[in-house]
């Protein structure tokens, strides 16, 4: 086995809430570890609230954790400094779910695309600057013409590629797409999940794929993390998770997987 | 297809939010600014010219509308005094609505400011702000500044208030999440994110403040705190026609109806651009 990129060891993020006077301590993410090859797609799956999203918010070092650490390519994310954790941040980027609020609907697709360069001391100017904004859009299977074009003028499917373009501008090792197909529908789905899988065959990508969805974790993983209540409680390759899951919660999860075959056989006996 | 969509998008055109509004608002306030602007190089009499033996004509007796108690020229003095109204209305509106937005996006930025400041608000909020300007007037002496100074800090907190809320909202969004993965820092994200965003509803605002800031410079003036005479101003107008209220009511009135009509129209400014810019009503297009 290679040495992995992301490694997260022993991660706890506690909350406190404050209500009515009284404080209480939520554990969002409790002591979760895993660790992330290069160029291989993780799936961590759970229902809502789960603490998936805490997990994501922490790997890209928008939140702090409470204890345990989070390392990139051997570097400790919460021992850097501020410095050089932004200098870090150029090797991994983030997919949002929602492609309506995660683009500005004030700024074209180019100045959208093109804001993670910001990151790099070196970033190109002008024409560079275009080429490569281009380039990204083409990367994505959008027209170089987009850059002109404002959010509103795009479907939801192109809106999740120019923000996987925006992911892809600063060419990160880690991307981190946090339920990046949930709102789109169906077709689109499949479509973003196969520009994923080929962004990671020609990149080398490794994509961290937070979902709620059995479905589009055995269309595109790798390796697959199940967490129920802040705990990662089955870890292992897609095919051994999906086909012999051990624990009770993985069945259940994927007892309540609607599938179209069970709805046709369904509408049958009726 | 296309009839239908050509039919829909026809439709769709009538009734677009706030169009009656924002027209007559429009038109009015247009007026307004252009009558004011013409005073500067034109009025029919100069407004300071006193000819006492012409006093307290009709409207169409001398002039096109009548003459006050001193022989003045009414029409000549309410076009000085809408250039006079509104100057002092921007001005307080400018300082209330450039300290208030600049407050209102730091304390949605940070929650440490956010508390501190809300309370500041609610004090001045406490304020009756007529009372406070005449305090204030009576502190500073009557004068333009006094006026512009007194009117302009109680926008302040309707300007923060406005901006936090509509701030706040903006921070939510995950393109927010995104700038800041791109090592954006709170100022930067603030420039380049929240206010171009936020920018209508503080438009908005501005048009619906100048209507508040006109009626109290109107107060203001009425009560002697305003501009000194013999700048002419609506609200001394209306109070130097007290006295006369029997013999000449023209000379309160025209400048009553010139208030309210310029009230009116940058309040109906001022809904027809929410509606428009309100984006549960707009359309994606």
């Amino acid at each position: 086995m290679t040495a992995p990129l992301l490694a997260i060891e022993n991660l706890t993020r506690d909350y406190t809430l404050r209500a009515k006077g009284a404080t209480r301590h939520l554990r969002a993410v409790d002591g979760v570890s895993l660790a992330v090859e290069p160029g291989s797609i993780f799936a961590v799956v759970g229902e809502s609230g789960c603490g998936k999203s805490t997990l994501a918010r922490i790997v890209m070092a928008l939140d702090r954790p409470t204890g345990g650490t989070v390392r990139l390519g051997g570097d400790d994310l919460f021992a850097l400094s501020p410095k050089a954790l932004a200098r870090k941040r150029r090797d991994f980027q983030m997919v949002f779910q929602d492609p309506y609020g995660s683009l500005n609907p004030r700024h074209s697709v180019g100045r959208i695309v093109a804001e993670p360069l910001h990151l790099l001391d070196d970033a190109p100017r002008g024409r560079d600057r275009q080429s490569l904004v281009a380039r990204a859009l083409e990367d994505v299977g959008l027209p170089a013409q987009a850059a002109e074009r404002y959010p509103h003028e795009f479907s939801g499917g192109q809106r999740q590629r120019i923000a996987i373009a925006r992911a892809l501008i600063t060419n990160p090792k880690l991307v981190v797409a946090d339920e990046a197909v949930s709102a789109l529908d169906l077709s689109i789905q499949a479509q973003i999940l196969r520009l994923i899988l080929s962004l990671r065959d020609r990149h080398g990508l490794t994509v961290l794929f937070i979902t709620h969805n059995i479905g589009v974790v055995d269309e595109v993983a790798d390796r697959v993390g199940v967490m129920q209540a802040g705990r990662l409680v089955e870890t292992g390759t897609v095919r051994e998770v999906l086909d012999h899951p051990r624990e009770d919660y993985t069945r259940t999860l994927l007892a309540a997987e609607p599938t179209l075959a069970v709805l046709g056989r369904r509408r049958r006996r009726a | 297809m296309t009839a239908l969509a050509k039919v829909s998008g026809a439709s769709f055109r009538l009734r677009r939010p706030g169009r009656a509004a924002l027209l007559v608002g429009g038109i009015l306030t247009a007026v307004l600014v252009g009558v004011a602007l013409l005073s500067l190089v034109w009025t029919p009499e100069d407004p300071a010219r006193m000819r006492i033996l012409q006093k307290l004509k009709g409207p169409l007796v001398s002039g096109l509308l009548g003459t006050d108690h001193l022989g003045r020229d009414v029409a000549s003095m309410l076009m000085r005094g809408a250039f006079n109204s509104l100057t002092t209305a921007f001005a307080a509106v400018g300082l209330g609505a450039v300290l208030g937005t600049l407050a209102g996006v730091a304390a949605a930025a940070r929650a440490g400011f956010d508390a501190v400041l809300m309370r500041i608000c609610d004090a001045l909020f406490a304020l009756p702000p007529i009372l406070s300007a005449i305090m204030l007037g009576a502190l500073l002496g009557p004068g333009a500044l006094t006026a512009i100074v007194a009117i302009g800090v109680f926008m302040i907190p309707v300007f923060a208030r406005v901006t936090r809320g509509a701030a706040m909202q903006i921070w939510a969004r995950d393109y927010i999440m995104a700038a800041r993965m791109a090592g954006k820092g709170t100022a930067r994200i603030t420039l380049e994110h929240v206010l171009p965003n936020i920018a209508g509803q503080v438009i908005v605002q501005v048009t619906i403040q100048l209507a508040m800031a006109i009626l109290t410079e109107a107060g203001l003036s009425f009560l002697g705190l305003g501009l000194p005479p013999p700048a002419p101003t609506w609200g001394r107008m209306l109070a130097e026609s007290q006295t006369y209220m029997l013999q000449a009511p023209h000379l309160a009135l025209a400048p009553g109806l010139a208030i309210a009509a310029a009230v009116l129209g940058l309040n109906l400014l001022g809904d027809g651009l929410a509606a428009r810019l309100d984006p549960r009503r707009r359309q994606a297009s």
